[in-house]
C-alpha cells in the first residue's frame, strides 16, 4: 500500500478512469455531454467536490464513527456541492442554468461517494488529494472526449468552455447526425468508447 | 445507549459545521447572485418590454417593502418622462410558478407589455407562452384593471394552443400584478420622483 502520491494521481487518468474503467458516474456522463461547454463545466465542478470531500474525509477518517460514516460522508459531499452551486450561480450563471438539475445530482454521483468510502476513509490526506484530483481530471477528460464526439457529429458545432461561444465546425453543407445528441446516441457513444478502451487496455 | 448518543452527536456536529459554512458562503455571494439573476433572467424580459426607453431600467430600479416581501420596480423613461414601471409577479402554471414581468404606464394605468421570466411548463407546449410574441402582445395596451381570462373561461385572451393551464397562469399573474400595482401605486409615485 505504499504507492506514491504521483502514482495515485496518474491512475485516475488512465488505469482507473471513470466512467470508462471504473464504470461509475454514468448518469451525468450521458446527460451533460451534449455540448463541450457543459461537459467541461460538469467535470470541473465534480473534480472540485471530489478533491475537497476526499481531503476532509481523509482528515477526519479516525474521528467519524464507523456506523454513521455514510451519513457523515453525504453531509460533507452535500456541503461542497452546495458551495459549488452557490459559486456557479454567482460567477457563471448561464452555465448554471444549462447544467440545471445535474449540479445537485453530483451529491449522488457514485464516483464521489465511491472514492470517499473506498479510498479517502482509509488513506492519508496527500494520497486522498492526489486520488481525488486524478480521478476528477480523468472524469473531466472523459466527458470532454465524449462531448466533442457527440457535439461535432450531432450538431456540427463546438462550444468553447469559458466563453460559451459556439463555433460551427463542419461547414454549411453538413447535415447533423442528431441521433448523437439524443439519449440513445449517448448510450451508443459510451458503449463504443468502452469498447475502444478495452481494446487499448488488452494490449 | 452511550454509543447511540455519541453517533447522534457526531452527525449533529457535522451538520452544524456544514450549515455554518454554507450560511457564510451564501451570505457572501447573495448580492452577486441577485445581480446575475437580474442580468440573465429578468434582464432580457425587461429590456424587451421597455424597448425604446432612454435609460437603463436595470440600473434605474428601486425597491418597495410590501408586507413581508421586498419588490423591485424597474423604471422606463420615454420622451424624457419616467412614465413606466416594470415589476415581477407570479401565477400558478401547469408545472409550478410562472414569473411574469408586467410593465405599466403610470399615467393611464395601461399595460405597456408583459414578459415571462421563469417557468416550469412543458417544453414546446406551455413554454410557447414565453416564446410566442403573439400571446404576450395580447396584453399590451389594455388597462391593468381588466379581469384577464382565457377565452375558455369567458374572457378575451387567446390561450396558447394546448396550453390552457399555462395561459390561465399568465392571466392570473397579470391580475395579481394589478392588485400589487393598485396597492402600491402611491408609494411608486413617491419613489419615482427621486
Amino acid at each position: 500500500m505504499a504507492k506514491s502520491a504521483v502514482q495515485e494521481f496518474t491512475k485516475g487518468l488512465w488505469a482507473e478512469i471513470p466512467p470508462f474503467r471504473l464504470v461509475l458516474g454514468l448518469c451525468p456522463t450521458l446527460a451533460v455531454t451534449k455540448t463541450v461547454e457543459n461537459g467541461v463545466g460538469m467535470g470541473i465542478a465534480t473534480t472540485f467536490v471530489l478533491v475537497c470531500s476526499n481531503i476532509i474525509i481523509s482528515l477526519l477518517r479516525n474521528v467519524i464513527p464507523k456506523r454513521v460514516r455514510i451519513a457523515c460522508f453525504i453531509v460533507v459531499i452535500a456541503t461542497f456541492v452546495t458551495v459549488v452551486e452557490l459559486v456557479m450561480q454567482a460567477f457563471t450563471y448561464p452555465l448554471f442554468l444549462k447544467l440545471g438539475i445535474f449540479i445537485p445530482l453530483i451529491v449522488v454521483n457514485c464516483i464521489v461517494l465511491g472514492r470517499a468510502e473506498a479510498f479517502a476513509a482509509k488513506n492519508g490526506v496527500l494520497s486522498s488529494f492526489a486520488d481525488g484530483l486524478g480521478i476528477g481530471i480523468g472524469f473531466t477528460l472523459s466527458l470532454t472526449v465524449l462531448a466533442i464526439v457527440r457535439e461535432i457529429l450531432g450538431s456540427g458545432t463546438f462550444t468553447l468552455p469559458i466563453t460559451g461561444a459556439s463555433i460551427a465546425v463542419m461547414g454549411s453543407s453538413f447535415k447533423p447526425f442528431t441521433f448523437m445528441v439524443e439519449a440513445p446516441g449517448a448510450f451508443v457513444c459510451l458503449g463504443l468508447m468502452l469498447c475502444v478502451m478495452n481494446m487499448l487496455g488488452k494490449k | 445507549m452511550r454509543e447511540m448518543i455519541k453517533l447522534f452527536l457526531s452527525v449533529a456536529l457535522f451538520s452544524a459545521c456544514s450549515g455554518g459554512l454554507l450560511a457564510t458562503i451564501q451570505n457572501g455571494t447573495k448580492d452577486r447572485i441577485e445581480y446575475q439573476q437580474l442580468k440573465f433572467v429578468k434582464g432580457p424580459a425587461i429590456q424587451q418590454i421597455l424597448e425604446g426607453c432612454s435609460n437603463d431600467p436595470l440600473v434605474d430600479r428601486f425597491k418597495i417593502i410590501d408586507g413581508d416581501k421586498e419588490r423591485s420596480f424597474f423604471v422606463g423613461e420615454f420622451d424624457g418622462k419616467r412614465s413606466t414601471v416594470a415589476f415581477e409577479s407570479f401565477g400558478k402554471g401547469f408545472g409550478g410558478n410562472i414569473g411574469v414581468i408586467v410593465a405599466v404606464n403610470l399615467e393611464n394605468d395601461n399595460i405597456a407589455g408583459i414578459g415571462i421570466t421563469t417557468h416550469s411548463e412543458t417544453p414546446g407546449v406551455g413554454s410557447r407562452a414565453k416564446t410566442d410574441p403573439d400571446f404576450s402582445s395580447q396584453f399590451k395596451g389594455k388597462s391593468i384593471k381588466e379581469p384577464f381570462k382565457v377565452k375558455a373561461d369567458g374572457g378575451q385572451i387567446d390561450a396558447v394552443t394546448g396550453a390552457t393551464v399555462t395561459s390561465r397562469g399568465v392571466c392570473g399573474a397579470v391580475i395579481d400584478s394589478a392588485e400589487i400595482y393598485m396597492r402600491l401605486k402611491s408609494k411608486i409615485m413617491e419613489k419615482i420622483k427621486t
